[in-house]
């Protein structure tokens, strides 16, 4: 096995006295795909956060090709090829393809100061780029991307931080708010950033995507790993039940019948 | 693959698309409607002649040179009303530095400018600091400078307005009639267009206010100043409004105190009648410009129809109007485009 591009040894994270996280040891290698999954509040947004920079851990080491590294900022860990790619893509509306690809680092052309944005240049390596992930749709640079779907603003996304050569590509909930169709795009696009060699933490509470491209798998329960496994070791439906803290939720549908027929057709209260 | 890759759009649909995406066609359509309008009931009573030309001009210019920055700050995602305090607060240091205390223009110019560049600074420094919205920092900011310049000139000077009198030099730079009776301020006006225009659709900092005004933590994490680059603004916002003010006291030789509420909403019919987004992220300087001019057209056009003055008002209010609506649908057309549907 190769060594690890990120790893985190024994992270904990706490908001003044509450505990957001709590002792998390994880791996990712290159060209492998951790799923990371886990219920609403449990912790995923505030892990994605510290291994972008956004927070700092409380205790615990983070390590790049094993040293140990801290990130002030999160412009330290995109110096360091870490790029999170969030739910909507973190694209400009209004702005078009070519622009929004090369939001920060503009290709210039012209002499001294009178520097001029190259547009056909950044709209022909912003097209390419997002074509050799098999997004062909995209042929016109100067397309807004208000008008892309969101598959193809996420793949989009995607090609952009690999572009800026990214080693590690966090995808926050990337197929959450897109239909079947569009996420298996987007799910095809980690699959080809797996096998150019990146390594991929992949964040989502829908178990098909999760199973459909994962390699590694971490449940996240309460701020705590509750179980990790290889691909395979787990079925669907064992997934699913961890993700819900351990209840079994195919016994959900039975167990509400019951209730809703014993209780002038009322649902049971939720509980805690 | 390349030759998958389109790089200029054609035909006919490439034609409609390139309108679509392009709000100061609609600018453009607006302002020669309008000028066809006040020129049929206008031309027997001198609208087209020069004399007519240059008064639209001219008030376009006072109002275009400060038009333009805040179209910026719009795009930017921010508004400054304090504009309306900044130019009395430049007309009076200018006068009662230059006329008052009888220094050089060059002071004078230089007090003006670090005055203006300064309430720009603290607009932008609250603005980033403290996140409370651009239109209640510079609400505050616009009573605070009119305050201070009305107390300062009493102080001072003991009155509200001030002679000045500029050498040929700055006569001719500043505030004077040239050909057709154009103003001086025309000519900073054009200058100014080309200048920032060159800023917004042509060099890397452009791509910026653009991505600012888009997402602003998606433009953080890109590696842009964003804090920086606000502040920034607004002191262009600023010294646009110095710039403006400084030409019209050089015109007239004389400043006062009184605060330009009425250039504010001026200021911002234009940006928005010249197809600015209100919600930030888009809009051009060719759009602005254009706005500018269907704005003064209508004011100053309109003394040379038969219609009655007050009728202007309301023209601009229902161009205004339109012109939302019209922005709106813009933003919602332009983001469901797609040149080729499949």
């Amino acid at each position: 096995m190769s060594k690890a591009v990120l790893e985190l040894r024994n992270v904990n994270k706490s908001f003044g006295p509450i505990d957001v996280l709590h002792d998390i040891s994880l791996k990712v290698r290159a060209g492998e795909v951790l799923c990371l999954l886990g219920d609403n509040g449990a912790g995923k947004s505030t892990l994605i956060k510290t291994l972008a920079g956004v927070h700092k851990p409380t205790s615990g080491q983070m390590l790049m090709d094993g040293e140990p590294v801290t990130f002030e900022r999160p412009r330290d860990a995109a110096d360091r090829g870490i790029a999170t790619v969030h739910q909507f893509g973190g694209t400009f509306p209004l702005m078009s393809v070519g622009r929004s690809f090369f939001v920060g680092m503009e290709p210039t052309k012209g002499i001294g100061p009178f520097k001029v944005f190259d547009r056909d240049k950044a709209n022909a390596v912003a097209v390419r780029a997002v074509q050799e992930f098999g997004i062909t749709r995209i042929t016109d640079g100067d397309r807004l991307i208000g008008g892309l779907s969101g598959g193809e603003r996420q793949s989009l996304a995607i090609a952009r931080a690999l572009h800026f050569g990214a080693r590690v590509l966090i995808l926050d909930e990337p197929t959450a708010a897109l239909g079947v169709k569009q996420a298996s795009h987007v799910l095809r696009v980690v699959m080809e950033a797996r096998k150019r060699g990146i390594a991929v933490i992949f964040i989502t509470h829908q178990v098909t995507h999760a199973m459909a491209v994962g390699d590694h798998f971490a449940v996240l329960i309460r701020g705590a790993l509750a179980a990790e496994f290889a691909r395979g070791e787990k079925s669907r439906e064992e997934i699913t039940d961890l993700m819900a803290g351990g209840e079994a939720l195919a016994n959900l549908g039975a167990d509400v019948e019951a209730y809703m027929a014993s209780h002038a057709g009322h649902p049971p209260p939720p509980q805690h | 693959m390349s030759s998958d890759i389109n790089p200029a759009s054609s035909g006919i649909s490439g034609a409609l698309t390139g309108l679509f995406r392009r709000p100061e066609v609609g600018a453009f359509m607006g302002m020669v409607l309008v000028f066809a309008f006040f020129s049929y009931f206008g031309a027997d009573r001198n609208f087209l002649t020069p004399f007519g030309t240059s008064s639209w001009v001219n008030a376009a210019s006072t109002i275009g040179i400060i038009a333009i920055p805040i179209g910026f700050l719009m795009i930017a995602g921010e508004l400054d009303i304090s504009i309306g305090a900044v130019v009395p607060a430049a007309k009076m240091t200018m006068a009662i530095v230059c006329g008052f205390y009888g220094q050089s223009i060059f002071v004078g110019l230089l007090a003006t400018f670090a005055i203006a560049g300064m309430i720009g600074w603290i607009n932008g420094t609250i603005v980033v600091r403290t996140k409370v919205p651009s239109l209640i920092v510079t609400l505050a900011t616009l009573f605070s400078v009119s305050g201070l310049t009305l107390f300062l000139s009493l102080m001072l000077t003991d009155t509200t307005s001030q002679a000045l009198t500029s050498p040929d030099w700055a006569k001719a730079l500043f505030g004077s009639y040239h050909f057709w009776g154009f103003q001086s301020s025309v000519f900073w006006w054009l200058g100014l267009s080309a200048v920032l225009y060159y800023v917004l659709h042509l060099s890397p900092w452009g791509n910026w206010i653009f991505a600012l005004g888009g997402d602003k933590e998606s433009a953080r994490n890109a590696g842009i100043p964003i804090d920086r680059l606000k502040i920034g603004l607004f002191m262009l916002a600023s010294m646009a409004a110095a710039l403006s003010g400084v030409c019209e006291t050089v015109l007239s030789n004389s400043a006062t105190t009184t605060t330009n509420f009425a250039l504010i909403f001026n200021t911002i019919i234009a940006v928005v009648v010249g197809g600015v987004l209100l919600t930030g992220g888009f809009g051009t300087v060719a759009g602005v410009f254009f706005g500018t001019a269907t704005l003064a057209i209508v004011q100053q056009g309109i003394g040379y129809t038969p219609f009655d003055r007050n009728l202007s008002s309301l023209i601009i209010g229902v161009m205004l109007l339109i012109a939302v609506l019209m922005n709106d649908s813009f933003r919602i057309m332009a983001t469901n485009w797609s040149s080729k549907k499949k």
